[in-house]
């Protein structure tokens, strides 16, 4: 791999060690041997391979559309629905082709995905062939969203709390494999889950498998998509559109007192080295990756790798493990926000192109804050700006746009309000009933 | 005393000052960051992508955009230089037109190719202040290159890049080669081919000897028993002569020399330039010779070529480029007589026209009044150094082998491949890995 920033992009996880921390996810691009070479050709640091079932006759897949897209423009996919089910080629193949490639690529992570019925048994005889791989650990599949759940797999398990404990209580009984939660994300609290595969013994989480969604209706035929012979089901959701619901979750594992220092391996939207950099800043040690390698081939990581060396040399971190979590602590609850800090929208009339984005968007839904002249000169007006930065996510330039903040002493035209010293959250604000104006005036927990 | 464009005879400073730095700034001028972003979003990231087999140094150019549209422009460099240490100047004087960006899928789709060459440029921009390679361990063989054109700089570099001492022998005072002396001064400009040979020599271990000429003080024989591999990358000496009357009077000139004349001159408001130029050819070389005539301020120029505009070596970019800085293109002409009392006056035309046995003349002539004219119809090999030739160039293999054994060619000099910088580049680099894989191989 092109390491030409000299930053040490090695990752170790649960004692696994792999050149990078980009592993693909299991899914399709992991389904197969000549596709994992490729990829480890290409410099992945790992593969989850694609989820194994029980021996015998393997599951059977629909043969039409199997995908479903969402578009931003020029057609950039933004998120992607299967109704995919786990591998459909026979244990013994996959078994066999796992022990080949992680033979003839020692240095990379070879974890193996598995999902079998909810009975002990089951799980200890795979476990056992698992083991004969030689294969680095295991990634227990409790996540996907179709299919397998109406057979009392995958979420099936994964919305069930004590299930999960149960089988993860199972796996580490039968094998001294490092085990790996896959959680689902559908579910209301990813704590409980996390919490579960805690107890049952997991090593560490991963999350987040797909979303359940429905990405498109055919007004033709009156049909969700994709469409199988008229009929549609729903799917699970990927790509970058469920980033932000991943890194949240991630996020709240992380912080939460019951499931801090599990670590996690973060998926869900990962396309680029910045969205590897921010799950990790949130407490994550390596990612995964599905969508983007789909999209865009195995290449993808080699902008990754290159990326986030830059930005780690630039940075002065000499390991991944050097920001793993530095973004953790300030993740914290609405009511620990600062409300005395203020700060109002300013425009860069140099780098401003006169569209009036800003203008509709302020004037139409926001705070009438943006005045708009004869000559199209758009500026701030402070007495009515509230700060949303609803200008600066609609402005097509970035960086015309940015939030000044006002310093101690300065007055906020809008509320008259002098930028106090002390900073005041809402536990002690006078407009909170309950507020205890005594409360010590420290933010974060 | 002021000249202007009307003013007869061959003058010094027909515009003013303004206009000199207009007409001789950037051709494009850089893109900013978000410029960049907005032309890198374009990019498909094709798999096996037709740019990357198009660029002769088969630059990764889907990976170095994507890393420009994640921010990472020096990451972005970083792939350009891999393949390519004159990234820099490719991007500002490869035809992209005819090369990548011809068959950018966007290209085929809307007509609009990704703007891959000033992409290029943008990232490679950021990465010229210090430079990123390192040397590896000294292995104690010495290689002698001969000429700083982008040839022998490429192929020195990849050299001193693997642990090898360099000696690089150029017969001008300065190096850089035609990015120095040739390269039209809109596309390369600040100093650009200095700063950028500094730049690249910045590596170590190259011993720059100026002044130093194969064939005048330097031969072949010694430079072979010297050094344990000799490269020729000396591109292009000698000059086609147009074969017609009255060739020898004066104001009849070399393109190149009137080019090289004009890179050097350090204020173009003292540089002569006639009333009436007259370019003869239909390369690179008379589109830039006619172009700069014209932005001297030249009252009219003609650029005058034998067969038809599609058989033009200039692109279709660059022909436009001379009609739309009012570069008169005239085809299916071939120049009969020159006129004139010991200098040119006139010259005489006579019209040509495609036929089952080649081009033939039509018996109609035409004159076009001239007291500056630039011959650029094509450079040929001066001495080649007793070597096997194919055509008129020294025959090498495709790693740059020539028919001696430990001597390497590459670039204008050498068979194969078209006359461009970044094919000069390419064949450089590979000939510097072949003596590499020679000399290690024990
Ligand atoms: C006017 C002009 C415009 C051009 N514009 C473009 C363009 O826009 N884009 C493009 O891609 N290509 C362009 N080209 C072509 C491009 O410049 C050449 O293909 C490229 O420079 C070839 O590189 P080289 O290293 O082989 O030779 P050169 O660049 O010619 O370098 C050869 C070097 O060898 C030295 N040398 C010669 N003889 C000896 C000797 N006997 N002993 C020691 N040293 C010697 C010379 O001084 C020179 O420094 C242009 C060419 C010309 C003439
Ligand atoms: C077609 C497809 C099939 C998948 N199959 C599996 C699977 O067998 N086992 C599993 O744990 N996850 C599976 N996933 C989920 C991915 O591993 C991953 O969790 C999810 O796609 C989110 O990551 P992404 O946004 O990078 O794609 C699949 C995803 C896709 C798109
Ligand atoms: S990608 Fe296209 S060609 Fe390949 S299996 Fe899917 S539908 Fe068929």
């Amino acid at each position: 791999m092109k390491d030409l920033y000299g930053a040490n992009l090695h990752s170790t996880f649960l004692g696994i060690e792999s050149p990078n921390p980009f592993w693909l996810a299991s899914a399709p691009p992991t389904d197969k041997e000549v596709n994992v070479r490729r990829a480890f050709e290409a410099g992945w640091g790992g593969v989850v391979w694609k989820t194994l079932g029980e021996a015998g006759p393997p599951v059977v897949n629909v043969s039409g559309p199997r995908y479903g897209a969402i578009f931003g423009a020029d057609r950039r996919l933004l998120g992607l629905n299967n109704i995919e089910l786990i591998t459909d080629r026979p244990l013994e193949v996959n078994l066999e082709e796992i022990a080949r490639v992680k033979r003839d690529y020692p240095d990379r992570a070879m974890i193996v995905s598995l999902m079998v019925p909810c009975e002990e048994e089951p799980w200890r005889k795979i476990l056992k062939e698992v083991e004969l791989t030689g294969a680095d650990g295991v990634e227990l599949n409790f996540g996907c969203p179709h299919g397998m759940a109406e057979r009392g797999m995958g979420s099936a398990v994964g919305q069930v709390p004590e299930y999960i404990e149960m089988v993860t209580g199972w796996v580490k009984k039968h094998s001294n494999l490092p085990c790996i939660v896959k959680l689902t994300p559908n579910i209301t609290n990813i704590l409980g889950p996390a919490g579960a595969a805690k107890a049952g013994g997991a090593d560490a989480v991963s999350l987040i498998n797909t979303i359940n969604s429905i990405t498109s209706v055919n007004l033709e035929e009156m049909s969700p998509e994709p469409m199988i012979d008229g009929m549609g089901t729903h799917g699970g959701y990927c790509g970058p559109a469920v980033k932000p619901i991943a890194m949240n979750m991630v996020a709240e594992i992380a912080r939460n007192q019951e499931t801090a220092g599990l670590p996690i391996s973060a998926i869900g939207g990962v396309t680029t080295w910045r969205d590897a950099a921010e799950f990790m800043a949130l407490g994550a040690s390596n990612v995964q990756v599905c969508t983007a390698a789909m999209t865009y081939g195995f290449k993808v990581v080699q902008e990754m790798a290159s990326g986030l060396s830059q930005w780690m040399a630039e940075k002065g971190y000499n390991s991944t493990a050097d920001f793993v979590g530095m973004a953790t602590p300030k993740v914290t609850d609405w009511q620990h926000l600062n409300l005395d800090y203020v700060t109002k929208a300013e425009i860069n009339q140099d780098d401003c192109i006169k569209c009036g984005r800003c203008f509709a968007a302020c004037e139409d839904t926001s705070h009438q804050a943006i005045e708009m002249s004869e000559d199209r000169v758009f500026t701030v007006k402070d007495d009515e700006c509230v700060a949303c930065n609803l200008c600066v996510n609609v402005c097509p330039v970035e960086g015309c746009i940015t939030m000044r903040e006002l310093p101690v002493g300065d007055v906020d035209e809008r509320t008259g309000m002098t930028i106090p010293e002390d900073k005041r959250t809402w536990l002690q604000h006078p407009n909170n009933p309950s507020a205890d104006p005594n409360t010590c005036i420290i933010r974060g927990q | 005393m002021s000249n202007s464009q009307h003013t007869p005879g061959i003058v010094p400073g027909r515009l003013n000052s303004e206009a000199y730095s207009d007409n001789f700034s950037d051709l494009h001028p850089p893109l900013d960051d978000h410029e960049a972003r907005v032309a890198a979003d374009r990019c498909y990231f094709c798999h096996d992508a037709p740019c990357m087999e198009a660029c002769p140094t088969s630059i990764d150019i889907p990976l170095f955009i994507r890393q420009i549209a994640t921010g990472t422009p020096e990451a972005a460099a970083m792939t350009i230089f891999e393949q390519n240490i004159l990234g820099g100047m490719c991007a500002r004087v490869c035809p992209t037109e005819t090369l990548c960006e011809e068959v950018c899928v966007r290209e085929t789709a809307e007509g609009k190719p990704v703007v891959i060459g000033e992409l290029q440029r943008y990232a490679t921009d950021k990465r010229m202040d210090a430079h990123p390679y390192k040397r590896a361990a000294s292995t104690g063989k010495k290689v002698a290159v001969v000429g700083a054109g982008p040839a022998g700089l490429s192929c020195a570099h990849r050299l001193a890049m693997k642990g090898h001492d360099v000696v690089i022998y150029d017969a001008r005072p300065k190096a850089g080669g035609l990015n120095e002396f040739g390269i039209a001064s809109y596309k390369s400009t600040n100093d650009f081919a200095a700063r950028e040979v500094e730049w690249l020599l910045s590596i170590g271990g190259i011993d720059l000897k100026l002044g130093k000429a194969l064939g005048n003080g330097l031969n072949l024989e010694t430079l072979a028993a010297d050094f344990d591999a000799v490269f020729l990358g000396m591109g292009l000496a000698g000059v086609n002569a147009l074969g017609c009357d009255g060739e020898e009077k004066d104001n009849v000139l070399d393109a190149v020399d009137f080019i090289s004349e004009l890179r050097q001159s350090t204020d173009l408001s003292t540089l002569p330039v006639g009333r009436h130029v007259v370019v003869i050819g239909g390369g690179m070389t008379a589109v830039d010779a006619a172009v700069q005539a014209k932005l001297l301020g030249a009252e009219d120029v003609a650029l005058v070529y034998r067969r038809g505009q599609d058989r033009m070596n200039a692109s279709l970019f660059e022909q436009d480029l001379a009609a739309s800085k009012g570069v008169r293109i005239i085809t299916h002409a071939t120049p009969k007589a020159v006129h004139g009392n010991g200098a040119v006056r006139e010259i005489e035309f006579a019209y040509t026209k495609d036929t089952a046995d080649g081009l033939k003349e039509t018996g109609e002539t035409f004159r076009l009044p001239a007291d500056q004219v630039f011959k650029a119809i094509g450079q040929t090999l001066g001495d080649g150094q007793g070597l096997s030739l194919e055509g008129r160039k020294i025959r090498v293999s495709d790693s740059g082998r020539t028919s001696r054994d430990g001597v390497w060619a590459g670039g204008d000099c050498a068979s194969g491949g078209d006359d461009l910088t970044v094919t000069a580049v390419a064949e450089g680099r590979d000939a510097a890995e072949d003596i590499h894989n020679t000399l290690m191989g024990g």
